[in-house]
Protein backbone atom coordinates (compact mmCIF):
# COMPACT_ATOMS: atom_id res chain seq x y z
CA UNK A 1 0.00 0.00 0.00
CA UNK A 2 2.41 2.54 0.84
CA UNK A 3 4.72 2.45 -2.42
CA UNK A 4 1.35 3.00 -4.29
CA UNK A 5 1.48 5.98 -6.10
CA UNK A 6 -2.01 8.24 -5.75
CA UNK A 7 -3.43 9.25 -9.34
CA UNK A 8 -3.83 12.10 -7.53
CA UNK A 9 -2.27 14.41 -4.91
CA UNK A 10 -5.63 15.71 -3.75
CA UNK A 11 -7.03 15.28 0.01
CA UNK A 12 -10.16 12.46 -0.50
CA UNK A 13 -12.69 12.96 2.15
CA UNK A 14 -12.70 10.19 4.75
CA UNK A 15 -14.83 6.97 3.44
CA UNK A 16 -16.57 3.85 4.76
CA UNK A 17 -13.65 1.82 5.59
CA UNK A 18 -12.88 4.45 8.39
CA UNK A 19 -16.43 4.47 10.06
CA UNK A 20 -17.21 1.90 12.58
CA UNK A 21 -20.16 0.57 11.23
CA UNK A 22 -23.61 2.08 12.50
CA UNK A 23 -27.35 0.86 12.25
CA UNK A 24 -28.08 4.35 10.86
CA UNK A 25 -25.33 4.03 8.42
CA UNK A 26 -26.23 0.49 7.80
CA UNK A 27 -29.80 1.47 7.61
CA UNK A 28 -28.69 4.01 4.51
CA UNK A 29 -26.84 1.02 2.57
CA UNK A 30 -29.40 -1.25 2.53
CA UNK A 31 -31.97 1.51 1.23
CA UNK A 32 -30.01 2.16 -1.31
CA UNK A 33 -29.28 -1.78 -1.85
CA UNK A 34 -33.01 -2.19 -2.04
CA UNK A 35 -33.63 0.37 -4.56
CA UNK A 36 -31.27 -0.95 -6.83
CA UNK A 37 -32.97 -4.63 -6.10
CA UNK A 38 -36.33 -3.40 -6.64
CA UNK A 39 -34.78 -1.28 -10.02
CA UNK A 40 -34.04 -4.83 -11.73
CA UNK A 41 -37.08 -6.97 -9.61
CA UNK A 42 -39.16 -4.77 -12.01
CA UNK A 43 -38.84 -7.17 -14.68
CA UNK A 44 -40.01 -9.68 -12.91
CA UNK A 45 -43.42 -6.95 -12.86
CA UNK A 46 -43.28 -6.79 -16.93
CA UNK A 47 -43.02 -10.32 -17.25
CA UNK A 48 -46.12 -10.52 -15.00
CA UNK A 49 -48.13 -8.27 -17.19
CA UNK A 50 -46.51 -9.16 -20.52
CA UNK A 51 -47.04 -12.97 -19.61
CA UNK A 52 -51.09 -11.57 -18.83
CA UNK A 53 -51.64 -10.11 -21.74
CA UNK A 54 -49.79 -12.68 -24.20
CA UNK A 55 -52.04 -15.61 -23.60
CA UNK A 56 -52.28 -18.70 -21.15
CA UNK A 57 -49.32 -20.78 -22.48
CA UNK A 58 -47.08 -17.53 -21.73
CA UNK A 59 -49.06 -16.82 -18.33
CA UNK A 60 -48.75 -20.70 -17.19
CA UNK A 61 -44.45 -20.53 -17.48
CA UNK A 62 -44.76 -17.08 -15.62
CA UNK A 63 -46.85 -19.34 -13.08
CA UNK A 64 -45.14 -21.75 -13.15
CA UNK A 65 -41.75 -19.80 -12.63
CA UNK A 66 -43.74 -17.66 -9.88
CA UNK A 67 -44.62 -20.82 -7.85
CA UNK A 68 -40.77 -22.45 -8.15
CA UNK A 69 -38.96 -22.46 -5.15
CA UNK A 70 -36.83 -20.20 -6.64
CA UNK A 71 -39.17 -17.75 -7.63
CA UNK A 72 -40.96 -17.46 -4.03
CA UNK A 73 -37.55 -17.09 -2.62
CA UNK A 74 -37.36 -14.09 -5.38
CA UNK A 75 -40.88 -12.84 -4.89
CA UNK A 76 -40.34 -13.26 -0.83
CA UNK A 77 -37.16 -10.95 -1.00
CA UNK A 78 -38.99 -8.76 -3.39
CA UNK A 79 -41.62 -7.83 -0.64
CA UNK A 80 -38.93 -7.84 1.78
CA UNK A 81 -37.13 -5.43 -0.48
CA UNK A 82 -40.08 -3.45 -1.20
CA UNK A 83 -41.36 -2.62 2.35
CA UNK A 84 -37.47 -1.67 3.74
CA UNK A 85 -37.45 0.67 0.77
CA UNK A 86 -41.11 1.68 1.20
CA UNK A 87 -40.47 2.60 5.26
CA UNK A 88 -36.83 3.87 4.49
CA UNK A 89 -38.84 6.42 2.47
CA UNK A 90 -41.24 7.40 5.02
CA UNK A 91 -38.26 7.91 7.28
CA UNK A 92 -36.76 10.25 4.76
CA UNK A 93 -40.09 11.85 4.96
CA UNK A 94 -39.97 12.87 8.27
CA UNK A 95 -36.49 14.00 7.68
CA UNK A 96 -37.78 16.07 4.67
CA UNK A 97 -39.47 18.21 7.53
CA UNK A 98 -36.44 18.80 9.69
CA UNK A 99 -37.78 16.23 12.82
CA UNK A 100 -36.07 12.84 13.68
CA UNK A 101 -32.51 13.60 13.41
CA UNK A 102 -31.71 13.41 17.49
CA UNK A 103 -29.20 10.46 18.36
CA UNK A 104 -32.52 8.67 19.98
CA UNK A 105 -35.07 9.37 17.47
CA UNK A 106 -32.43 8.64 14.10
CA UNK A 107 -31.77 4.99 15.92
CA UNK A 108 -35.63 4.64 16.96
CA UNK A 109 -36.51 5.02 13.42
CA UNK A 110 -34.46 2.65 11.82
CA UNK A 111 -35.00 0.17 14.15
CA UNK A 112 -38.63 0.64 13.41
CA UNK A 113 -37.89 0.67 9.70
CA UNK A 114 -35.76 -2.57 9.85
CA UNK A 115 -38.52 -4.57 12.04
CA UNK A 116 -41.36 -2.97 10.28
CA UNK A 117 -40.42 -4.33 7.35
CA UNK A 118 -39.47 -7.70 8.55
CA UNK A 119 -43.30 -7.71 10.06
CA UNK A 120 -44.73 -6.28 7.54
CA UNK A 121 -43.21 -8.82 5.41
CA UNK A 122 -44.03 -12.02 7.20
CA UNK A 123 -47.19 -10.76 7.29
CA UNK A 124 -47.85 -10.57 4.03
CA UNK A 125 -47.05 -13.72 3.36
CA UNK A 126 -49.11 -15.42 6.25
CA UNK A 127 -51.80 -13.59 4.40
CA UNK A 128 -50.90 -14.56 0.62
CA UNK A 129 -50.75 -18.23 1.93
CA UNK A 130 -54.08 -18.16 3.83
CA UNK A 131 -55.91 -16.73 0.65
CA UNK A 132 -54.78 -19.58 -1.39
CA UNK A 133 -55.51 -21.78 0.92
CA UNK A 134 -52.34 -22.91 1.90
CA UNK A 135 -51.03 -23.83 -1.95
CA UNK B 1 -17.80 35.92 -5.79
CA UNK B 2 -15.40 38.83 -7.22
CA UNK B 3 -15.94 40.13 -10.63
CA UNK B 4 -13.63 42.60 -12.65
CA UNK B 5 -15.08 46.23 -12.60
CA UNK B 6 -14.18 46.32 -16.42
CA UNK B 7 -16.38 43.80 -17.39
CA UNK B 8 -19.13 44.90 -19.65
CA UNK B 9 -21.32 42.03 -19.10
CA UNK B 10 -24.48 42.13 -17.12
CA UNK B 11 -25.28 39.75 -14.18
CA UNK B 12 -27.70 37.63 -16.01
CA UNK B 13 -25.21 36.76 -18.73
CA UNK B 14 -22.51 36.12 -16.15
CA UNK B 15 -24.85 33.42 -14.35
CA UNK B 16 -26.24 31.86 -17.75
CA UNK B 17 -24.92 28.22 -18.82
CA UNK B 18 -23.60 27.80 -14.59
CA UNK B 19 -26.37 25.64 -13.65
CA UNK B 20 -29.80 26.01 -12.43
CA UNK B 21 -32.35 29.01 -12.73
CA UNK B 22 -35.31 27.32 -10.58
CA UNK B 23 -34.97 24.07 -12.08
CA UNK B 24 -32.03 22.68 -10.27
CA UNK B 25 -34.40 20.88 -7.34
CA UNK B 26 -36.46 19.12 -9.72
CA UNK B 27 -34.87 15.87 -10.02
CA UNK B 28 -35.23 15.97 -5.60
CA UNK B 29 -38.68 17.24 -6.21
CA UNK B 30 -40.15 14.66 -8.75
CA UNK B 31 -38.31 11.87 -6.52
CA UNK B 32 -40.36 12.96 -3.77
CA UNK B 33 -43.83 13.17 -5.47
CA UNK B 34 -42.71 9.85 -6.92
CA UNK B 35 -42.34 8.38 -3.77
CA UNK B 36 -45.50 9.28 -2.24
CA UNK B 37 -47.55 8.09 -4.97
CA UNK B 38 -45.73 4.70 -4.58
CA UNK B 39 -47.01 4.21 -0.56
CA UNK B 40 -50.25 3.56 -1.64
CA UNK B 41 -49.75 2.58 -5.31
CA UNK B 42 -47.43 -0.28 -4.48
CA UNK B 43 -49.69 -1.67 -0.95
CA UNK B 44 -52.54 -1.85 -4.20
CA UNK B 45 -50.22 -3.84 -6.29
CA UNK B 46 -49.28 -6.10 -3.26
CA UNK B 47 -53.13 -6.65 -2.36
CA UNK B 48 -53.66 -6.98 -6.14
CA UNK B 49 -50.64 -10.18 -6.45
CA UNK B 50 -52.06 -11.68 -3.36
CA UNK B 51 -55.46 -11.94 -4.95
CA UNK B 52 -54.94 -12.94 -8.33
CA UNK B 53 -51.75 -15.56 -7.18
CA UNK B 54 -53.77 -18.41 -6.80
CA UNK B 55 -56.48 -17.66 -9.87
CA UNK B 56 -56.46 -19.36 -13.06
CA UNK B 57 -55.91 -17.41 -16.79
CA UNK B 58 -59.03 -16.53 -16.80
CA UNK B 59 -59.71 -14.63 -13.84
CA UNK B 60 -56.13 -12.98 -13.83
CA UNK B 61 -57.05 -11.70 -17.38
CA UNK B 62 -60.85 -10.47 -16.53
CA UNK B 63 -58.93 -8.95 -13.22
CA UNK B 64 -56.14 -6.85 -14.76
CA UNK B 65 -58.61 -5.80 -17.75
CA UNK B 66 -61.16 -4.14 -15.38
CA UNK B 67 -60.70 -0.41 -15.01
CA UNK B 68 -60.30 -0.17 -11.49
CA UNK B 69 -57.40 -2.70 -11.23
CA UNK B 70 -56.11 -1.08 -14.47
CA UNK B 71 -56.03 2.09 -13.86
CA UNK B 72 -54.19 2.35 -10.39
CA UNK B 73 -51.94 -0.51 -11.92
CA UNK B 74 -50.87 1.60 -14.96
CA UNK B 75 -50.28 4.56 -12.29
CA UNK B 76 -48.31 2.86 -10.20
CA UNK B 77 -46.25 1.14 -13.27
CA UNK B 78 -45.79 4.87 -14.42
CA UNK B 79 -45.01 5.95 -11.00
CA UNK B 80 -42.34 3.17 -9.79
CA UNK B 81 -40.33 3.59 -13.09
CA UNK B 82 -40.04 7.21 -12.70
CA UNK B 83 -38.76 7.24 -9.56
CA UNK B 84 -36.52 3.81 -10.04
CA UNK B 85 -34.91 5.54 -13.24
CA UNK B 86 -34.24 8.94 -10.74
CA UNK B 87 -32.55 6.72 -7.92
CA UNK B 88 -30.27 4.70 -10.16
CA UNK B 89 -29.41 8.15 -11.80
CA UNK B 90 -28.44 8.87 -8.35
CA UNK B 91 -26.56 5.63 -7.49
CA UNK B 92 -24.87 5.97 -10.92
CA UNK B 93 -23.66 9.42 -10.85
CA UNK B 94 -22.30 8.65 -7.47
CA UNK B 95 -20.30 5.72 -7.84
CA UNK B 96 -19.09 5.99 -11.85
CA UNK B 97 -16.74 8.71 -12.01
CA UNK B 98 -15.38 7.84 -15.60
CA UNK B 99 -16.95 10.04 -17.80
CA UNK B 100 -18.08 7.68 -21.05
CA UNK B 101 -18.95 5.12 -18.50
CA UNK B 102 -21.16 7.38 -16.88
CA UNK B 103 -22.88 8.24 -19.59
CA UNK B 104 -23.23 4.97 -21.31
CA UNK B 105 -25.03 3.95 -17.94
CA UNK B 106 -27.20 6.73 -17.84
CA UNK B 107 -28.78 6.03 -21.58
CA UNK B 108 -29.06 2.04 -21.05
CA UNK B 109 -30.74 3.33 -17.30
CA UNK B 110 -33.73 5.66 -19.20
CA UNK B 111 -33.57 2.59 -21.64
CA UNK B 112 -34.30 0.17 -19.44
CA UNK B 113 -36.93 2.45 -17.26
CA UNK B 114 -39.25 3.60 -20.54
CA UNK B 115 -39.10 -0.20 -21.23
CA UNK B 116 -40.60 -1.73 -18.46
CA UNK B 117 -42.61 0.77 -18.31
CA UNK B 118 -44.06 1.24 -21.66
CA UNK B 119 -43.98 -2.56 -22.35
CA UNK B 120 -45.97 -3.01 -18.59
CA UNK B 121 -48.19 -0.17 -19.80
CA UNK B 122 -48.43 -1.56 -22.85
CA UNK B 123 -49.64 -4.90 -21.37
CA UNK B 124 -51.69 -3.56 -19.23
CA UNK B 125 -53.88 -1.64 -22.25
CA UNK B 126 -54.17 -5.03 -24.16
CA UNK B 127 -55.37 -6.64 -21.39
CA UNK B 128 -58.23 -4.12 -21.29
CA UNK B 129 -58.85 -3.43 -24.45
CA UNK B 130 -58.58 -7.46 -25.97
CA UNK B 131 -57.29 -8.30 -29.19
Amino acid sequence: MAESKPVSERPLSPHLQIYRPMLTMMMSIMHRVTGGALFFGTLLMAWWLIAAASGPAAYATFQWFAGSIIGRLILFGYTWALYHHMLGGIRHFIWDTGRGFGPAEREWLVRANLIGSIVLTVLTWIVAYAVRGGV
Amino acid sequence: MSHSKSSMRTPLGRVRGLGSARSGTEHFWMQRVTAVANVPLSLFVIGLIITTAGSNYAAVKATLGSPLVAIPLILFVLSATWHMRLGMQMIIEDYVPAEGTKVVLLLANTFFSVAIGLGSVFAILKLSFGV
